[in-house]
């Protein structure tokens, strides 16, 4: 099997990989009862190992390597063809938007301490800070489009209030002040009338050049859920963030970033600046994460305090590990099944934080490179294999 | 002050009660290889790290190529010129070995945001070249270590790592490259190759000053042209190997007084 694979081209195998993956999620999507889901997971997970034996997962990876870009468009593809055909229902639509989204944030996330190695329990607030300006956007009368940058402005700018214990403290201290902040913003929200208070506020549908996201578009006779809209942004929004922490990893930035996590003494005996760049990683990361909040307010159409707690920044940081630290790919994947899992699975629903802490213990015993490991940098992946 | 590279003036340097470093002093002129040696606990390492802004110096003046150096920071004292090695060795295990010598280069790489992201063209260019000048530094020492340009650190042996941590010193071209104990963790014959092949790529970079931390008195007696002694904090003999080894206090301090 290893040996037939190997004369295969590797990015066959990882086109032939991935639209399994698309039938696989299709049919998932699709599945009502928990026997059915659960049968499901289980298939999947034995494709999995049986996969990563035969070497096919080898040969995926080697092709992520040699064409980064083609496996990234199929990917988009695969996610485009996946919306067209629940282009009329609301609930998968509004799923895998929210995937995007939250593979967004933790991408974000990732920046901070994927790269660079500084904790941030405060994912969630960032969150709520991007969706809450997206809501005094709308009621402004401002063209909502401008809640994005705004959101992700707002949260770069209210982070820098933690940059300096952030910079200051290392380790369990910075966690400790990202946690304080995380339980602090929920109860300001709460008590703050003009943001609404405990039931939150309405947040007015995105708009864009008279294209409304309110309303489901008709295209070729099909009228499709208004979901679609805000899934299409996602997703445009997640490959935009992608690409360009695909590229902030392969530069001297990344490098700088990745010495500072691992060994801040060295970096500075090599002139890497320590603070700058912890302030740095924060700054961009909260401008992602925002900017990921900006959208999810525009999409849920209301934003309330109870979305943005300490324990949905957990999830947030669950969904880094389990991908895997400083890994894109591996972030997606796990957003997905973090996002998704719950939802169809409706026995676990009430369990999922006790699941998911459960799964994250797993993740650092058995795989701490997580479930997708990042592999060793390469600034400009050759061409062909051999090549250098 | 013709040729002065490096002067200590009279550092100090206590850790609450304990005086670590007590008035030394010491300089190194152009092209020299000076060994600071003394028994365990004598100052060695902490004079490295005062010296490269790690601790900062409770008094005395150090002055390097001109310049005042008391109290800069790490990230300046190495824009200065100085690169170091550690006792333990801080490599990036997980990093491939041209990140980790890269890591050394960071000084002249173009560190701008912009660029790094956007100016995708010319970053290869560099990329490129640096790959060219890590591949021609690193083979010098090994030609193993060609091959694997691209394969995580913490894979190879003790005596590539000691290499590639060296590599990564010189990769920037300092004027004045710190060694600490490079023959730690290896075998006598090892750190002979070690110190060889040191030499001979000081040889062709031309004029590298060099200060050596070293227990191996072999290595010491080699490479040195000059000896410092520590012990207890304070400098007790300064000289050629020959000079200092016969020293009466030298030898009262390594072996305890008769």
């Amino acid at each position: 099997m290893t040996q037939a694979l190997s004369r295969v081209p590797a990015f066959a195998v990882a086109a032939v990989t991935i639209l399994l993956g698309l039938v696989f999620a299709i049919v998932f999507m699709e599945q009502e009862s928990d026997v059915a889901v659960i049968s499901l997971i289980a298939l999947a997970a034995v494709a999995a190992w049986a996969g990563t034996r035969a070497g096919v997962a080898a040969r995926v990876s080697e092709a992520a390597v040699e064409r980064p870009g083609g496996i990234a468009l199929l990917v988009a593809a695969g996610m485009a063809v996946l919306m067209g055909v629940f282009v009329e229902d609301h609930f998968p639509l509004l799923m895998l938007a929210t995937v995007m989204i939250y593979a967004t944030v933790a991408l974000g996330l990732n920046v901070q301490f994927g790269y660079t190695g500084v904790v941030n329990f405060a994912g969630a607030a960032f969150f709520g800070i991007g969706a809450y300006t997206s809501a005094k956007v709308a009621s402004s009368g401002l063209p909502p489009i401008l809640s994005l940058p705004l959101g992700a402005m707002f949260a770069a700018v209210i982070g820098l209030l933690l940059v300096i214990p952030v910079v200051r403290t290392r380790g369990h201290y910075a966690a400790v002040v990202t946690i304080a902040f995380s339980v602090l913003f929920k109860t300001f929200l709460e008590v703050n009338d003009a943001l609404g208070g405990p039931q939150g506020l309405s947040v007015g549908a995105m708009k864009l050049f008279g294209w409304d996201f309110g309303d489901g578009p008709t295209m070729f006779g099909v009228d499709a859920s208004f979901y679609l809209n805000y899934a299409l942004m996602a997703l445009a929004m997640l490959s935009l963030v992608f690409v360009l922490v695909r590229r902030l990893e392969r530069s001297w930035l990344g490098l700088s970033l990745d010495a500072v996590r691992l060994d801040e003494t060295g970096a500075a005996c090599y002139g890497i600046g320590i603070r700058r760049s912890k302030i740095f990683a924060f700054v961009l990361g909260n401008a992602i994460i925002g900017l990921a909040g900006a959208l999810y307010g525009c999409m849920q159409g209301y934003v309330a305090p109870t979305s943005f707690t300490f324990s949905d920044s957990l999830i947030l940081v669950a969904i880094v590990l389990l991908g895997g630290m400083g890994s894109p790919w591996g972030t997606i994947l796990a957003a997905a099944i973090v996002v998704i899992l719950p939802e169809k699975l409706q026995a676990i629903q009430e369990y999922r934080f006790l699941l998911f802490s459960a799964v994250v213990i797993a993740i650092l015993l058995f795989r701490p490179a997580g479930l997708l490991p990042r592999g060793v940098r390469r600034y400009f992946p050759p061409a062909r294999k051999g090549a250098q | 002050m013709s040729d002065t590279l490096l002067s200590l003036e009279g550092i100090a340097k206590s850790f609450g009660g304990v005086r670590a470093l007590n008035d030394v002093s010491f300089g190194v002129e152009r092209g020299q290889i000076l060994g600071l040696i003394g028994p365990n606990g004598s100052g060695k390492t902490t004079s490295f790290n005062v010296l490269t802004g790690l601790y900062r110096p409770d008094g005395g003046r150090i002055v390097f190529d001109g310049a005042d150096l008391t109290g800069a920071s790490p990230q300046a004292v190495y824009r200065a010129g100085i690169a170091r090695t550690f006792q333990r060795s801080r490599l990036c295990l997980e990093l491939s070995i041209f990140d980790n010598i890269m890591v050394g280069n960071h000084g002249r790489l173009n560190q701008g945001l912009f660029y790094n992201l956007f100016n995708r063209k010319a970053l290869k260019a560099e990329v490129d070249a640096a790959y060219a000048e890590a591949m021609a530094l690193a083979t010098l020492f090994s030609p193993n270590l060609g091959d694997a340009m691209f394969a995580p650190v913490g894979a190879l042996p003790m005596i590539e790592r000691r290499r590639i941590e060296i590599c990564r010193a010189l990769i920037a071209q300092p004027k004045l490259l710190l060694l600490d104990e490079p023959s730690a963790g290896m075998t006598h014959d090892e750190t002979h190759q070690l110190m060889s092949d040191i030499l001979a790529v000081r040889e062709r970079l031309g004029g590298l000053s060099i200060i050596i931390i070293e227990h191996e008195m072999g290595v010491i007696e080699r490479v040195c042209d000059r000896c410092v002694v520590l012990n207890y904090g304070e400098k007790i003999a300064e000289g050629s190997y020959q000079e200092v080894a016969s020293d009466r206090l030298v030898q009262e301090a390594y072996l305890g007084s008769a």
